[in-house]
């Protein structure tokens, strides 16, 4: 399957990515190229076969009671964050 | 310490030499981290080394066997993947994107083997977000096979494989969403098992498809993955995904004979694509089996041979999901000014990330994008569907299934980075184990151009115990397992 230049700008998009000139036109060849070996499924007949929700056939996700279970440790935390003010996360201004 | 030096030795002859008094912790601690240190320059096989905590816990260790209060793991040098996070040490997931992260809190995984006492000698090196197959893509630069430093490990533990390999340390955690604990392990010549899906938690251990990732271990041996997986599994409230279910004595269960067992021969993985001297070796490891009176039966799984299809379509879409938390917001890589929201996402998550991470996100993308959902996505989860019901089936006439693991032995660092869907043909064989969530594990079974060369196991879901018996079986006949390379005697 040939992708074009803008498709994988737009995927890059999508994916908030930024890609750098250079790596654009590898992008168009190995995402084609990876697009064109899934295509391989095409030859499947999946008709009347349920999607696979879960590998251990017959489990679905557990749920928890909806309570507390930790303590806040948001300092802890905000050790690793890039900027922190007050508390906060700062992010440049989103709002006019 | 006594005269000889006790790296040779496995995970269960350093236990036996702790519990004896032969060596302290502290000595078998400061005699690997030595050896550690002075590899890296050669295999890189460590992204952290973290000595200081590790003469700490080994002191406990110690502490623990005066006063009798020592259990199996007591003492016992390991390293733990990178992927797994470590409260106050770095956990980095092989990625610049995570080069300053100091993990708050422990994962399970981590938090039990610590508690079982053991102690960490640092990370090992890995592919970026665990996405490769040649340990090439990590941001720390590639680790080298320490049978040939030209040949590349296997990946995405390429790391752990190595440090078990050249007998740096006697055992590894590791985690396998495609083959990542398996072929690290074939291609360096080492046993390595990708436990049942639910099995061990997850939590702490940074995602990449959540339908497929888990933890297992690699060691020399199939005893030693037999002691850590008992204190690796069980139960996790703090992972969705642990299953509630007994944890047996693994190590007890090694004694079960061979005798009897129905071993299947998967007809598609002798197929194609087989290197030929890799299929003798094979073949005479089936031989082995056979005089330990194994039955062996020809089996057909027909929908495998659509495996890597289903992967990568399966595997990217979870994966863009998941790293879709990295925003260089909370915490990871952020560009330097940012002019807006939008350019501090795009190039944060641009510059933090590596080649083939940005390659397998943008798959994702594509596949979930809108319109194209119905025919990628749900297309490749019917189909796993089929090939996870040629499984079930297969396990109604076998115990287990077995095969190779890896096509070929390791090949040369660079091989494969031209071309990603050559480097994805590497998991042709072990893929189908985590589409179906069943257990599968990787012995060494011989040696092609003085490269090693794996042999697969397979079961049902929760057979670990039976899949590290036939293990243990075959080792007790072979010694392809105490190989190791001259340089790391």
């Amino acid at each position: 399957m040939s992708l074009k230049r803008s498709d994988v700008e737009n995927i890059a998009h999508l994916a908030r990515l930024s890609l750098r000139e250079d790596e654009v036109a590898g992008y168009v060849e190995t995402l084609g190229n990876i697009l064109d070996m899934v295509g391989q499924l095409d030859r499947a007949a999946t008709g009347g076969i349920e999607p696979m929700a879960h590998p251990l056939r017959g489990l679905s996700q557990r749920l928890r009671a909806d309570v507390v279970t930790e303590a806040d440790a948001h300092a802890l935390y905000q050790q690793n964050a890039p900027r922190v003010q007050a508390g906060l996360y700062i992010v440049p201004k989103v709002i006019e | 310490m006594s005269a000889a030096p006790p790296h040779p030795r496995t995970l269960a002859g350093m236990a036996g030499g702790l519990a004896k008094r032969e060596f302290s912790s502290v000595e078998l601690t400061r005699h690997l981290l030595g050896r550690l240190e002075a590899a890296q320059p050669q295999l890189n096989a460590m992204i952290s080394i973290t000595g200081e905590g590790a003469l700490a816990a080994a002191a406990l260790a110690d502490g623990a066997f005066a006063s009798g209060k020592a259990g199996p793991l007591t003492g016992l040098p390991i390293v733990h993947k990178d992927i797994f996070c470590t409260a106050g040490v770095r956990t980095t997931c092989g990625s610049r994107m995570l080069d300053n992260f100091v993990s708050p809190y422990d994962a399970t995984v981590v938090a039990k083997l610590k508690a079982a006492g053991t102690v960490m000698l640092g990370k090992s090196n890995m592919d970026e977000f665990a996405m490769g197959s040649s340990n090439e893509t990590s941001f720390y630069g590639p680790v080298r096979n320490p049978w040939n430093p030209a040949m590349v490990p296997g990946g995405s533990s390429g790391g752990s494989a190595a440090v078990v390999a050249s007998r740096l340390a006697p055992a590894a955690t590791a985690t396998d969403t495609g083959g990542s604990i398996r072929q690290p392990a074939a291609l360096t010549g080492v046993t390595g098992l990708k436990p049942t899906y639910g099995r061990v938690s997850r939590y702490g251990m940074i995602a990449f498809a959540s339908s497929l990732d888990q933890a297992g271990v690699i060691a020399a041996t199939a005893e030693d993955c037999a002691m850590m997986l008992g204190a690796m599994a069980g139960f996790d409230p703090r992972d969705s995904t642990s299953v509630d279910a007994p944890v047996p004595d693994y190590v007890a269960a090694l004694a079960a004979p061979a005798k009897g067992l129905r071993i299947g021969l998967v007809k598609e993985f002798f197929d194609t694509g087989l290197d030929a001297e890799n299929e003798r070796q094979l073949r005479a490891a089936f031989a082995v089996y056979e005089k330990l009176g194994v039955t062996l039966v020809d089996v057909s799984l027909p929908n495998i041979g659509l495996s890597v299809p289903t992967y990568y379509v399966v595997a990217p879409a979870e994966c863009s999901s998941n790293l879709a938390r990295f925003d260089g917001v909370r915490f990871g890589h952020r560009c330097d000014n940012p002019k807006d929201l939008l350019d501090l996402y795009k190039r944060s998550r641009g510059e933090g990330f590596g080649a083939e991470v940005k390659r397998r996100i943008m798959t994702g993308t594509y596949v979930l994008s809108a319109g194209y959902y119905d025919a990628y996505y749900l297309k490749a989860q019917r189909v796993r569907q089929l090939i996870s019901a040629d499984f079930a089936q297969a396990f109604e006439h076998v115990d287990v299934l077995a095969g190779p693991t890896s096509p070929t032995p390791a090949f040369a660092l660079g091989a494969k980075t031209a071309d990603p869907i050559t480097m994805y043909l590497n998991d042709i064989y072990t893929i189908g184990a985590n589409l179906a969530g069943v257990p599968a594990l990787s012995v060494p079974c011989g040696f092609v151009n003085g490269l090693p060369v794996g042999l697969q196991l397979v079961g049902p879901h929760f057979s670990e115990a039976k899949l590290l018996a036939a293990a243990h079986a075959f080792q007790l006949e072979t010694d392809w397992h105490a190989r190791v390379p001259a340089a790391w005697l």
